[in-house]
């Protein structure tokens, strides 16, 4: 017996999960560079967000043809993928289709495959007219300009392709034809390759098999640099997603401890700070500053747009997009990450940042922080947390307000409000007629 | 309107050793604000003539910290806060309720953590509950059969999700309550929100609050109705940018329930 194609197989298989592995770790410990914030509460709420968010696809329907037709090429690429599991160990151990000694229950299966890989290719047909023939306004938004455009139809090509090629696979292997059991699509297929002989047939059906398993491994590696990593992190993101209402924004700790200080009549202002404490940077201007589950949504963002078509700032023509927030941050985390890369684990001050490099002040003072963006997100991702920390930053660290704010704070501070009013006369409305 | 508003302070309650079934924060804008403070007078009409023992903190109230804190300033956010949670304490202070769903969100879910754990009720709730108590009768009155649509503030609708109070008490005006095609936890910000209030608008090519405008145009309303005193500001100057003064009114809840009982 020759085993060389089930070595090859096996390298194939190798090689393909272990970059992916590689990879997966790298994504890991970026996320890892951002700072604690516990969310290990609630865990029942948390998987049942998960399951009716990221598993239900709960949000997607919101918007019904999308969210329809998202669902099929969804619940297609899973189910399609357990055949992934045959393929594996007819090319490991060089059976051929093991599974259909289960019989009719193996036709029906098959069946079931074939019906959503041709229910996926319409789905993702239509996607890609709504991409290049209709050019909804959300694909074609300056945001998405170069890869990220791209990168969109890639997938979409993929995917036809992955289903195409499962179809001919079908259609082509005489054995699985003749059953008439589960060829429910791949038999209109098949007429089209009649007179081939049948050597020729069989050696369309082999290259269509190592072409499909090539595939499945060339896409799973092809996710990291993908905006289609979201079909992997919308898991955990949803998981850890905030819980509290949306208004609530967090409480920064290290403030509060000052204000406590500052506040308490005994405390000695000239007292030495005890040993060891450093100045905390308050707010973000860098990647690092942020919290984990921000740098987690960072790389969960699907680029879908659909935050950004509904931010009132994005709408009337400012320059914000959430979208944009939240790829900006994905960016400049690939770009510490692979500073850190190159410099043996340790990250070397590259005069950037995320404030200002990617993301402008401008945009930042833009946010009416009206929540629609985070509302709208299909996978709970929250740019307006983002906007607030770095906002933080500009104001905390850098005192760098625009103007009117600044009026606006000070006689927060000297009034008890944002205008120049007298706190003694916040009663007078009580007698004016 | 010759009837004289009863407001007592905390002070004056505590003096009489009392302690009222609420407070009424009235909040920076309702205060100051001359549009606001309407707002707030038609809220006390009511309040006196539900008969409830309320009170305000009066020149001891101070300002949230809201718009500090979504700016940036966090310091001083914290700072407002706890002097407000101290003075808040003192007084025992147990349930309250704003017309401001700014301050209300920022009373509700920023305070706890800092100290100050409180039952916050925006005004429409307490309407409403009011109203389920059998202790405010509502009659539509002048606006009966008016066309009435409602603008969710963003800080009252999305933030805590506070959608049907008022729209109940729109419709126990037996007026016709008309949605904007984006309404709920889909409506459009009015533009005041994030401390933008305070600030002018970065370039772009319109203003937040005229397109909420057209929006609540959409839908050839009497009356766009609303629950916050910076939505009000905002839509009114939207309608005027329209040139709809005449046509179209801008009005909180509280006002369009005290007007109905000729309040
Ligand atoms: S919260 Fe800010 S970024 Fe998000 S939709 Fe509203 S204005 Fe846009
Ligand atoms: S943040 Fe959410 S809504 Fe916005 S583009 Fe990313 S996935 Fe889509």
């Amino acid at each position: 017996m020759n085993y060389l194609d089930n070595i090859i197989f096996a390298v194939l298989l190798v090689l393909g999960f272990g970059y992916f592995f590689i990879n997966i770790k790298k994504i890991s410990r970026n996320i890892n560079l951002g700072k604690a914030v516990d969310r290990t509460d609630n865990s029942n709420i948390r998987w049942k967000n998960m399951a009716m968010i990221a598993l239900g696809q709960s949000k997607m329907v919101k918007r019904p043809i999308a969210g329809i037709l998202h669902i099929i090429v969804y619940v297609g690429f899973v189910i399609i993928n357990i055949e992934l599991l045959e393929i594996i160990i007819d090319g490991l151990f060089g059976t051929h289709r093991i599974f259909s000694s289960l019989g009719t229950l193996y036709g029906v299966l098959i069946g079931s495959f074939e019906i959503l890989a041709f229910l996926v290719l319409v789905a993702v047909t239509v996607f890609w007219i709504r991409r290049n023939v209709i050019k909804l306004k959300r694909f074609i938004n300056p945001d998405l300009k170069g890869f990220p455009k791209n990168d969109a139809n890639y997938i979409l090509y993929f995917e036809m392709v992955l289903m195409t090629l499962f179809l001919v696979m079908n259609a082509t292997d005489v054995h699985f034809q003749l059953s008439n059991s589960g060829n429910v699509i791949s038999q209109f297929i098949a007429p089209i390759f009649t007179g081939i002989s049948d050597n020729s047939l069989h050696l369309i059906e082999r290259t269509a098999w190592w072409l499909h398993i090539s595939g499945i491994l060339i896409f799973l590696n092809y996710l990291y640099f993908s905006k289609h990593l979201h079909i992997l992190l919308a898991f955990p993101n949803t998981y850890f997603a905030d819980l509290n209402p949306l208004g609530q924004l967090d409480n920064l700790e290290a403030v509060t401890k000052e204000v406590k200080l500052m506040m308490d009549p005994n405390a000695d202002p000239y007292a030495t700070p005890p040993e060891g404490d450093v100045h905390v940077k308050f707010g973000a201007s860098d990647v690092q500053d942020l919290n984990w589950v921000q740098l987690l949504n960072a790389y969960t963002c699907t680029e879908c747009g659909r935050c950004t078509s509904v931010c009132p700032a994005n709408q009337t023509g400012k320059k914000l997009s959430p979208r944009k927030i939240m790829m900006d941050t994905r960016d400049r985390l690939e770009e510490v990450g692979k500073n850190i890369d190159t410099n043996k684990g340790l990250f070397i001050p590259d005069n950037k940042s995320l404030l200002n490099d990617y993301i402008t002040p401008e945009e930042l003072w833009a946010c009416t922080s009206c929540n629609a963006c985070v509302e709208e997100c299909p996978i709970s991702i929250s740019p307006l947390s983002i906007i607030i920390d770095m906002r933080r930053y500009l104001v905390m660290e850098q005192s760098a307000a625009p103007m009117p704010l600044n009026a606006m704070m000070t006689n927060v501070e000297n009034n008890g409000a944002p205008w120049q009013y007298n706190q003694q006369d916040r009663l007078n409305w009580k007698n004016e007629i | 309107m010759s009837e004289v508003l009863i407001v007592p302070t905390m002070a004056e309650m505590l003096a009489q050793g009392k302690q009222p079934e609420v407070l009424f924060w009235v909040g920076c804008a309702g205060s100051f604000d001359d549009r606001a403070k309407k707002i707030t007078k038609a809220f006390v009409r009511i309040l006196n003539r539900a008969n409830v023992p309320f009170a305000v903190l009066g020149t001891e109230e101070s300002c949230t910290g809201d718009p500090a804190k979504r700016a940036g300033n966090e310091f001083l956010f914290q700072m407002q806060a706890m002097m407000n949670i101290e003075v808040l304490n003192a007084y025992e202070a147990k349930k309250i309720v704003t017309a401001c769903p700014h301050c209300f969100n920022t009373l509700k879910n920023e305070y706890p953590e800092l100290g100050g754990q409180y039952e916050v009720v925006h005004h429409t709730e307490f309407l409403k509950s009011l109203l389920d108590d059998g202790r405010l009768t509502i009659e539509g009155g002048q606006f009966k059969g008016k066309r009435i649509t409602f603008h969710d503030p963003c800080y009252l609708g999305r933030a805590n999700k506070v959608y049907e109070a008022p729209r109940d008490l729109i419709q126990k005006l037996d007026s016709e309550l008309v949605e904007m095609k984006r309404s709920r936890a889909n409506g459009l910000c009015c533009g005041a929100g994030g401390a933008q209030m305070f600030k002018d608008a970065e370039p772009g090519d319109k203003e937040v609050n005229v397109l909420r405008t057209e929006d609540a145009l959409e839908t050839t309303p009497e009356i766009i109705a609303t629950g916050c005193p910076f939505c009000n500001t905002m839509m009114t100057d939207g309608i005027k940018n329209k040139e709809k003064e005449g046509d179209v009114k801008v009005m909180d809840i509280a006002e369009l329930i005290a007007n109905a009982q000729d309040l």
